[in-house]
């Protein structure tokens, strides 16, 4: 019995090299001021203040205005879009949600790029635009068109827990409800939404913590313009240099994230773990 | 029931409509990989000079040799040092067990971000010079986490008895291994396996962090040129999105068929 025990052995070792340790190495820079060579360096919460500059706050309130718009339109695309799958046939809906999780599997690189020959100022849409005799508009590298890549890239994380939650209701609690005297209206905010909540929860916190820590969608459909916490942390890792206040980003970022999925995962009675 | 279909068209419809968000960039892509001139918005003519020019562009090939090499690596090794884990977790203390674990989850919970700066950090305080080596490394330590969380809980659903029992039928402890508890784990550790390889296959934020001296991935290669219009980039896309799109399908339908004969067949035998 206790023969297989060992073979956790190896991936002790690793993880403790390539998670345990670089977080540390993280958490390291963030809380001292030596530079690139931890050799010089002291304890220090300089990083730390230095967010309180208008230009990080900037940032990190842009963040949290896009990660809500994100999630709000996720929520109102996608809730409906589960909402309807469960009521296909039974053989139906496992097609559907296929479909729903193939673009999750694709390039993201390359999923992004196709939205910009779409949105850039000579692209479809302006030229579709024209030909109904309306003026162009300028979309690309503005806010818009970075929801519209980060709605897109997201909304299967919205849409599949949802449908979770509400495929595992018992059909007979909506009769129930019926026959107790409810309408339509009534029989979906008090049976049907409340059922799936566990699923909005899941799908709305998920949306949400992954729109705030989008680099690459900002980067190519927001150009240079449009900065966003992650990327922030590149540009102090790859243009500026400064590890100690990308480092620091980087951990209220990853605290931030943990705790809110780890708290998630104790309420969420879906979760078996 | 009439009201009934009334309501179904409008679900069709809704639901055509948020495909079509979905597909539709993509969709667009590929039709312009086959236009005779450079635009993005004018299809001119139909034309093979992309993919023609494709294959003669050296970095692209040599990106798209990186990207599948290192998928190919990355997941043998995730998928190996992930099965013997997670089979080794469910013999070991529970204290063990429970911080491995949490552990584990750490760079599936993480930004994608954060957990590519912490393995830039990493090479860079042990003066690794960035490469293929690094990417590879990177790329087997955010594999695995995955392998894990799909092939450890099958190991839970076994018998624990079974080892037990085969090795008291005589077989020694990599017989029982092998003959006995990997054959029960196939499932997962082939749907672990799916997963490292097209996570591997499709990374750019690690990838971009942990690279050096050249080397680049399909990822970073796209990166590097979008800035301006390149159709020979909607041609790599075309490929790439169509073996993607036709293993998922194969992937998710052919178990499917399988199951579906297997119920005929028995029900031929029954009647």
């Amino acid at each position: 019995m206790k023969h297989f025990k060992h073979m956790t052995g190896p991936y002790i070792l690793w993880s403790a090299a390539f998670i345990v340790i670089p977080f540390l190495l993280i958490i390291l820079y963030a809380f001292t001021d030596g530079g690139l060579s931890l050799m010089d360096a002291s304890f220090s919460l300089d990083s730390f203040q230095e967010i309180i500059d208008p230009l990080y706050v900037t940032v990190f309130s842009r963040s949290f205005q896009v990660g809500l718009i994100t999630t709000a339109l996720c929520f109102l695309l996608g809730y409906p879009m589960a909402y309807m799958i469960t009521k296909f046939d039974e053989k139906v809906q496992p097609i559907l949600i296929l479909f729903t999780t193939i673009p999750m599997w694709i390039n993201l690189l390359l999923r992004t790029y196709a939205w910009i020959s779409i949105l850039s100022d000579n692209g479809i849409f302006n030229m579709l635009l024209g030909k109904l005799g309306l003026a162009p508009v300028s979309i690309m590298y503005t806010g818009i068109s970075v929801n519209i890549g980060l709605v897109c890239n997201f909304l299967p994380f919205m849409i599949l827990p949802i449908y979770t939650s509400l495929s595992k209701m018992d059909p007979a609690l909506l009769e129930a409800a019926y026959d107790l005297g409810a309408n339509k209206l009534q029989a979906f905010t008090r049976v049907v939404f409340k059922y799936s909540l566990p699923g909005v929860l899941n799908g709305v916190i998920l949306t949400f913590l992954m729109a705030i820590s989008a680099f690459v969608i900002p980067k190519l459909l927001g150009g240079g313009q449009y900065t966003l916490l992650g990327n922030l942390i590149e540009n102090q890792f790859i243009s500026v240099g400064n590890w100690n206040f990308g480092s620091a980003i980087s951990f209220i970022l990853a605290v931030v994230i943990l705790f809110t999925i780890s708290f998630l995962k104790r309420i969420d009675p879906d979760d078996e773990d | 029931m009439k009201k009934l279909s009334t309501s179904k068209i409008f679900y069709c419809i809704y639901i055509g409509i948020i495909f079509a968000f979905f597909y539709l960039p993509i969709a667009v892509t590929m039709f312009f990989s086959f236009n005779s001139s450079k635009s993005l918005t004018h299809f001119t003519g139909f034309s093979m000079r992309w993919y023609v020019n494709l294959i003669s562009d050296n970095e692209i090939m040599a990106a798209v040799s990186v990207s599948i090499s290192i998928a190919i690596f990355a997941t043998i090794i995730a998928t190996i040092l992930g099965t013997i884990t997670s089979i080794g977790l469910s013999k070991c203390k529970k204290i063990v067990r429970e911080l491995l674990l949490n552990v584990n989850n750490v760079p599936i919970m993480n930004p994608e971000i954060v957990t590519a700066i912490g393995f830039m950090i990493l090479f860079s305080s042990l003066r690794i010079s960035k490469g293929y080596m690094t990417m590879l490394l990177a790329h087997i330590a955010f594999c695995t986490p995955y392998v894990i969380t799909s092939v450890y809980p099958k190991v839970k659903t076994l018998d624990p008895n079974l080892v037990d029992a085969a090795l008291d039928l005589g077989a020694t402890p990599f017989q029982a291994l092998y003959k006995v508890l990997l054959p029960m784990l196939k499932e997962g550790i082939f749907a672990g396996a799916l997963l490292a390889f097209t996570m591997s296959f499709d990374d750019f934020v690690i990838s971009y962090f942990v690279t050096g001296n050249g080397v680049s991935n399909i990822s970073i290669i796209v990166y590097n040129m979008t800035k301006r219009t390149n159709p020979t980039i909607n041609a790599l896309s075309t490929i790439v999105i169509s073996i993607i799109f036709l293993t998922m399908l194969v992937v998710k339908i052919v178990p499917y068929i399988v199951r579906k004969r297997r119920k005929e067949t028995l029900h031929e035998k029954i009647s």
